[in-house]
C-alpha cells in the first residue's frame, strides 16, 4: 500500500488532494489569524485557495511533474524508456502516458464526454422553455444551466476536441514520432479534466453554480454566490491547458518536419493547427486576466469593476468587456480554423481532385489570424463604450468575410469536377460547408451596426453562434473524427449508421436553429427562463427538434463504441489519401514510423498520375520524381 | 441539347434565387416599427437579405450540383478528378468582388446609423435607470426635481434623448419596437436617440444579464399624441430628482444636467403614507415587481402586497410594521411560499433613507389593513 501511495498514480493523487486541501485550509486559517479576521474558519475563502491548491497537488500527486522534480532537485532522472507508450486496454488511458495518440483520443473521448453533459444542460433549458412560465427550474438555476452549457461546450469540447484530433493526426502529418514536448502534453491534457470537473462542481455551492453566462460580464460576476469563483478558475486551467498545447503545436511544427515537408507542403490541418497555435497563445493571456481581475474582485475586494467605490468612483466596468472579448473574439478562430483544416483534409480525399487554390487557402488562414485580433469590440456595439470605436470594428468585421469567403469558394471549386465519394465524412464536410455559409452570412449581417444595435443579445445571437459553432465547428468535428476513426481506433465504422447520424442531425439542428433567427429579430431576448407568449409556438417546435437533436447523438456514440470493439478491421489506407499518416498502419505503430519519411510532392495531388507525397527513404536515397514537377512547391 | 455544366449551374442558382428571395422577403421578420429608427433599420435587414440570398443559394446550388452531377458512379471506385489546382483569374474575383460588396455594405451600414444618431432639434431628454429587476424614467422638470414614474411615455413624433445610468450591474434598455438597445452601465451615463412614431402600448426589455430577476425585468413604453402626454406629464407629482448610483455619499455618477439632487442620508421630510406611496411607484421601484391595488401596481415578480403582507406577518410572527421593514432590508429572511429567495435586492437598506423606509412601511401598513 505504502509502495502505491509513494508511486504516481491515482492512489498517491488522492492522498494528495488530502494534502491540497489541508494546506489551503491551513493557509486560510494561517492568514486570518494573523490579519485578525474573525472568524478565521471562512468556508467562502477556504474553497476559494483549495479549488486553487487541489488540482495542483492532484496532478503532482499523479505525476505529471515527477521528471521535472527530478531533474529540478539534481536527482538522477528517470530517462523515459517508452515502455508505457501505446494503450493496450482502457485502463491504460487511465494513466499519464507520454504517447501523442494515447493523449489525443484521451482528449477526445474526455472532450466528447462533456459535450455530452453540455447537451444534457441544454435539454434541460429546451425542457424550461418548451412553454412560457416556469416549469422545472428556478430563475437561478436556469441562469446557471447556460452558463455551465456554453462555459463546457466552449472551454471542454471545441477548444480540446481539435486539440486532441490535431494531437492524434498533427505529428504523423508532418512525419514525426511524437510532439515536441511530450511530458507537457500530457500535462496539458490532464488539466482539462480538472477545468471540466471543476465547473459541474459549482452546482453543488452553496448559492447555485456560476450564473453570469460564459461571458461573466462585470459587476455580475464580481457580484454572485461562490459559484462563480469555480468558473473563475476553472477557465485557467483549461486556458493554462490551451497555452501549453499551443506552444507544443507551434514548436513540433516548425522543428520536426520530416526532411523535404517544407511549409508549402505541408497538409492544411497542419497549417489551420500553425494559425490556431499562434492565435491560442497571443489571445488566451487576455482572458486569463479578464478571470484574474473577476478573482481578485471577488476573493480580495479590488474593486477593479466597482464604479460606485473609491473617492474617484473609477472602477472601469466595460474595461472587463474589452480585456474578455480580446480573447473571445480570437476564440471564436480558435474553434474554427481546425474544422477548416479537417474539412480541407476530407473534401480533398472525398472529390478526389486537388484543393483548389492551396497557397491561398493557407494566406487566408493567417489572414485571419491578423485580423481575428482586430474586430472584438464588435460584440460590444451595444456596451456603451466610445460609439466611434463601432465604426472601424464593422470594418475589419466584414472584411474577414473575405479570407472566410476565399476558403468557402476554394472549397466548391474543390468539389468541381471531381470524384465524390458521398460517405459519412464527406455529408458532415458537405453539411459544414452549408451551414457554415449560413451562420457566415448572418456573421456579416451583425457586422452592420444598426442592425446589430436591435439583434444584440436576442435569439438571432443565439442562431448566429449555433450556426458557426454547431453548424460549422461540430460538424467538421464529425467530419473529422469519421475521417481519423480507422486511423485511431483500426476499426472502420458502419457508414449507414454515419449517414443516419448525419440526417438527423443536420435535419434536427437546421429546425432547432433556423427559427431562433426569426424570433430573435422579433425581439425575444436570449439568457431568459421565461418568455412572452407570443413566441410560444416557435419554442415548443424548437425544444422538441433540439431533443431530436440530443437523440441523434446516441447513434453516434453506438457508432463508436460498437465498431471501437468489434467493427472489421481498417486497412491502412482505407481512403486512398496521400497524407503520411494514411501511410503506415491502422493504428500507427508506436514511434509512428519504422523510417523517417522523406516528403517529395504536394499533399493532395489526386488525379496527377504516379504522385506521391512522401516516400520512406533517406533523403540521399529519394531521388525526385517526375511528379514533382506539379506540385506546389519544390523548395 | 446538353449545357456546360456552368451553364446549367447558373441556370439552378438563379432559379433558385427566384424561389428563395421571395420567400425570404415576405417572412413577417420584424415587431411593430414605432420609430424612424426602425424604418432605416428594417430597410436596412431587407437590403441585406437580397444581398444574402444568392449567395447562399449560390453555394447550396454547387454543392448539390456537384453531389448531384460529379458522384462517384459505379464503377468509378479508382477514379480521381482532374489535377485542377488553381485558377488565378477566378480567385482574384473572388477576393475582389466581396471585398467591393463590403465597401458598399459598410457605407451604407454607416449612413444608416448616422441618420439614426444624429442629434434633432427639440429633443426631450428622459433618464433611465436600471436597477435589479426593475426600470424607472425621470423627465426632468426643475433643477434637482423630476418626474418618475414606472412605465415610460412619449410622444408621438418628438425626438427622444434617453440618458441611461445603472444603480447596480449592467442592464441594457432594448425597445424591440423602436429597434434599439444600448448599455445601462454602472458609473457611467450612455446615450441613445429615438423618434416615436407610432401611437401605442411596446414592450421595454432588459437585455443584458442582470440576476435572478432578469426575466421579468420588463416595463411598457407608451407612445401617446403631443397633447396626450402633456396632460400626464401635468398630472404627475414632481419629486426630489433620484441618484444614479448607491454611492453614501449621495449624488450620482458623472451628473447630467439637470444635476441630480443628493438621494442621500440628508433626505428631509417626515415619514408619512404619502410620501410612502410616491416612492413605492418612483424612485423605490417597488411596483414593477410588486402588485399593490392602491398604488396602481400590477408588477408579477414579487408577491402581491396588498393581499400577502397580512397573512405572511402572522406566520412570520412578528407585527405588521416590523414585518414590512424586515422585508425591505432583509428581504431572505421571510421568503412568501411560492417564491424563490434572492430575487428580491438586499440592498434597499442601502440604497434608501431611514426616512423612506419608515414612510414605506407608514404606506403598506395603511393600505393593507
Amino acid at each position: 500500500m505504502l509502495i502505491k501511495l509513494r508511486a504516481p498514480g491515482w492512489y498517491r493523487a488522492a492522498l494528495f488532494d488530502v494534502i491540497g486541501f489541508a494546506f489551503a485550509f491551513g493557509l486560510v486559517v494561517l492568514i486570518r489569524t494573523l490579519m485578525h479576521e474573525h472568524p478565521v474558519l471562512d468556508g467562502y475563502a477556504i474553497t476559494t485557495v483549495a479549488l486553487i491548491a487541489v488540482p495542483l497537488f492532484f496532478l503532482v500527486g499523479l505525476g505529471v511533474a515527477d521528471y521535472w522534480f527530478y531533474w529540478a532537485a539534481g536527482k538522477r532522472t528517470r530517462p523515459e524508456d517508452h515502455s508505457a507508450h501505446g494503450a493496450r486496454t482502457w485502463r491504460d488511458y487511465f494513466r499519464v502516458n507520454t504517447d501523442h495518440k494515447v493523449i489525443g483520443i484521451q482528449y477526445v473521448v474526455t472532450s466528447f464526454f462533456f459535450l455530452l453533459i453540455g447537451g444534457l444542460l441544454a435539454m434541460l433549458m429546451r425542457a424550461e422553455l418548451a412553454q412560457p412560465g416556469m416549469q422545472f427550474v428556478t430563475p437561478e438555476q436556469y441562469n446557471g444551466l447556460f452558463s455551465v452549457h456554453a462555459s463546457l461546450l466552449i472551454f471542454l469540447f471545441v477548444i480540446p476536441v481539435f486539440a486532441g484530433l490535431a494531437n492524434f493526426v498533427l505529428p504523423l502529418m508532418i512525419g514525426a514520432p511524437d510532439m515536441a514536448f511530450p511530458r507537457l502534453n500530457a500535462l496539458s491534457f490532464w488539466l482539462l479534466p480538472i477545468a471540466g470537473l471543476m465547473m459541474l462542481a459549482s452546482f453543488l455551492a452553496p448559492g447555485g453554480s456560476f450564473a453570469s453566462g460564459w461571458t461573466a460580464y462585470a459587476p455580475l460576476s464580481t457580484s454572485l454566490p461562490l459559484g462563480q469563483t469555480f468558473f473563475t478558475l476553472a477557465v485557467q486551467f483549461a486556458g493554462a491547458s490551451s497555452i501549453a498545447t499551443a506552444l507544443n503545436f507551434l514548436v513540433t511544427i516548425i522543428t520536426m518536419r520530416a526532411p523535404g515537408m517544407s511549409f508549402f507542403r505541408m497538409p492544411l490541418l497542419v497549417w489551420a493547427n500553425f494559425s490556431t497555435s499562434l492565435l491560442v497563445v497571443i489571445a488566451t493571456p487576455f482572458i486569463a486576466a479578464s478571470q484574474f481581475f473577476v478573482l481578485l474582485d471577488r476573493a480580495l475586494g479590488f474593486q477593479f469593476f466597482n464604479a460606485f467605490v473609491g473617492a474617484g468612483k473609477n472602477g472601469n466596468v466595460i474595461m472587463y468587456q474589452h480585456v474578455f472579448w480580446f480573447y473571445s473574439h480570437p476564440a471564436v478562430y480558435i474553434m474554427m480554423l481546425p474544422g477548416f483544416g479537417i474539412i480541407s483534409e476530407v473534401l480533398a480525399v472525398k472529390a478526389r481532385k486537388p484543393i483548389f487554390g492551396y497557397r491561398m487557402m493557407a494566406f487566408s488562414l493567417l489572414a485571419i489570424v491578423v485580423l481575428g485580433f482586430t474586430v472584438w469590440a464588435h460584440h460590444m456595439f451595444v456596451s456603451g463604450m466610445a460609439p466611434w470605436i463601432r465604426i472601424p470594428m464593422m470594418v475589419t468585421t466584414a472584411i474577414i468575410a473575405i479570407p472566410t469567403g476565399i476558403k468557402v469558394f476554394s472549397w466548391l471549386a474543390t468539389l468541381w469536377r471531381g470524384v465524390l465519394r458521398l460517405d459519412t465524412p464527406m455529408l458532415f464536410a458537405l453539411g459544414f460547408l452549408t451551414m457554415f455559409t449560413l451562420g457566415g452570412i448572418s456573421g456579416v449581417m451583425l457586422a452592420m451596426i444598426p442592425f446589430d444595435i436591435h439583434v444584440s443579445a436576442t435569439y438571432f445571437i443565439v442562431a448566429h453562434i449555433h450556426y458557426v459553432l454547431f453548424g460549422g465547428s461540430l460538424f467538421t468535428i464529425f467530419a473529422g473524427v469519421y475521417y481519423w476513426f480507422p486511423k485511431m481506433t483500426g476499426r472502420m465504422f458502419d457508414d449507414r449508421l454515419g449517414k443516419l447520424h448525419f440526417w438527423l442531425t443536420f435535419i434536427f439542428f437546421n429546425i432547432t436553429f433556423g427559427p431562433m433567427h426569426l424570433i430573435g429579430i422579433q425581439g425575444m431576448p436570449r439568457r431568459v427562463a421565461d418568455y412572452a407568449q407570443q413566441f410560444a409556438t416557435w419554442n415548443l417546435i424548437i425544444s422538441l427538434a433540439s431533443f431530436g437533436l440530443g437523440l441523434s447523438t446516441l447513434v453516434f456514440l453506438y457508432n463508436m463504441v460498437a465498431s471501437w470493439r468489434g467493427g472489421p478491421r481498417a486497412a491502412a489506407n482505407p481512403w486512398r489519401a496521400l497524407t503520411l499518416e494514411w501511410q503506415v498502419s491502422s493504428p500507427p505503430p508506436i514511434f509512428n514510423f519504422d523510417a523517417v519519411p522523406t516528403v517529395v510532392g504536394g499533399p493532395y495531388e489526386y488525379g496527377v498520375p504516379g504522385a506521391v507525397h512522401g516516400i520512406f527513404k533517406s533523403p540521399a536515397e529519394a531521388r525526385p520524381t517526375g511528379t514533382i514537377a506539379t506540385s506546389p512547391t519544390p523548395e | 441539347m446538353r449545357k456546360h455544366p456552368v451553364v446549367q449551374l447558373l441556370l439552378i442558382g438563379a432559379i433558385g434565387t427566384a424561389i428563395g428571395l421571395p420567400i425570404a422577403l415576405a417572412i413577417p421578420w420584424f415587431p411593430a416599427q414605432a420609430a424612424t429608427q426602425a424604418h432605416r433599420i428594417d430597410t436596412l435587414y431587407h437590403v441585406l437579405l437580397i444581398v444574402s440570398v444568392p449567395i447562399f443559394v449560390g453555394v447550396l446550388s454547387v454543392v448539390l450540383y456537384s453531389v448531384w452531377k460529379f458522384r462517384m458512379k459505379p464503377g468509378e471506385e479508382g477514379k480521381d478528378g482532374p489535377p485542377i489546382h488553381g485558377n488565378t483569374r477566378l480567385e482574384v474575383v473572388w477576393t475582389a468582388a466581396p471585398a467591393i460588396l463590403i465597401v458598399a455594405l459598410c457605407t451604407y451600414a454607416y449612413t444608416v446609423l448616422h441618420a439614426n444618431e444624429v442629434t434633432k432639434p427639440g429633443e426631450r431628454t428622459v433618464n433611465v435607470i436600471g436597477e435589479q429587476f426593475a426600470w424607472y424614467f425621470t423627465y426632468p422638470s426643475s433643477p434637482g426635481k423630476s418626474v418618475v414614474t414606472q412605465q415610460l411615455y412619449l410622444p408621438k413624433g418628438q425626438p427622444v434623448v434617453f440618458k441611461i445610468h445603472s444603480r447596480d450591474v449592467i442592464h441594457e434598455f432594448f425597445v424591440p419596437a423602436f429597434r434599439l438597445q444600448l448599455a445601462a452601465v454602472p458609473g457611467i451615463t450612455t446615450t441613445l436617440r429615438a423618434t416615436p412614431d407610432r401611437l401605442g402600448v411596446y414592450s421595454v426589455v432588459c437585455n443584458q444579464l442582470c440576476g435572478n430577476g432578469h426575466a421579468t425585468m420588463r416595463a411598457t413604453v407608451h407612445v401617446l399624441t403631443p397633447a396626450a402626454f402633456q396632460a400626464w406629464l401635468a398630472k404627475q407629482p414632481v419629486q426630489p430628482s433620484p441618484g444614479y448610483s448607491f454611492s453614501s455619499t449621495g449624488g450620482g455618477a458623472p451628473a447630467p444636467a439637470p444635476a441630480p439632487a443628493p438621494s442621500g442620508k440628508a433626505g428631509n421630510g417626515s415619514a408619512t403614507a404619502a410620501a410612502g406611496k410616491a416612492i413605492f411607484t418612483g424612485s423605490g421601484g417597488c411596483g414593477a415587481c410588486h402588485t399593490l391595488a392602491d398604488a396602481g401596481t400590477t408588477g408579477a415578480v414579487g408577491p402581491n402586497l396588498g393581499i400577502r403582507l397580512v397573512p405572511d406577518a402572522k406566520k412570520r410572527g412578528l407585527p405588521l410594521a416590523a414585518f414590512i421593514n424586515e422585508s425591505i432590508t432583509k428581504p431572505n429572511a421571510f421568503i412568501a411560499p411560492g417564491y424563490p429567495a434572492g430575487v428580491m435586492p438586499q440592498t434597499f437598506g442601502q440604497t434608501l433613507t431611514a426616512t423612506q423606509i419608515q414612510s414605506l412601511v407608514a404606506y403598506l401598513a395603511s393600505v393593507t389593513k
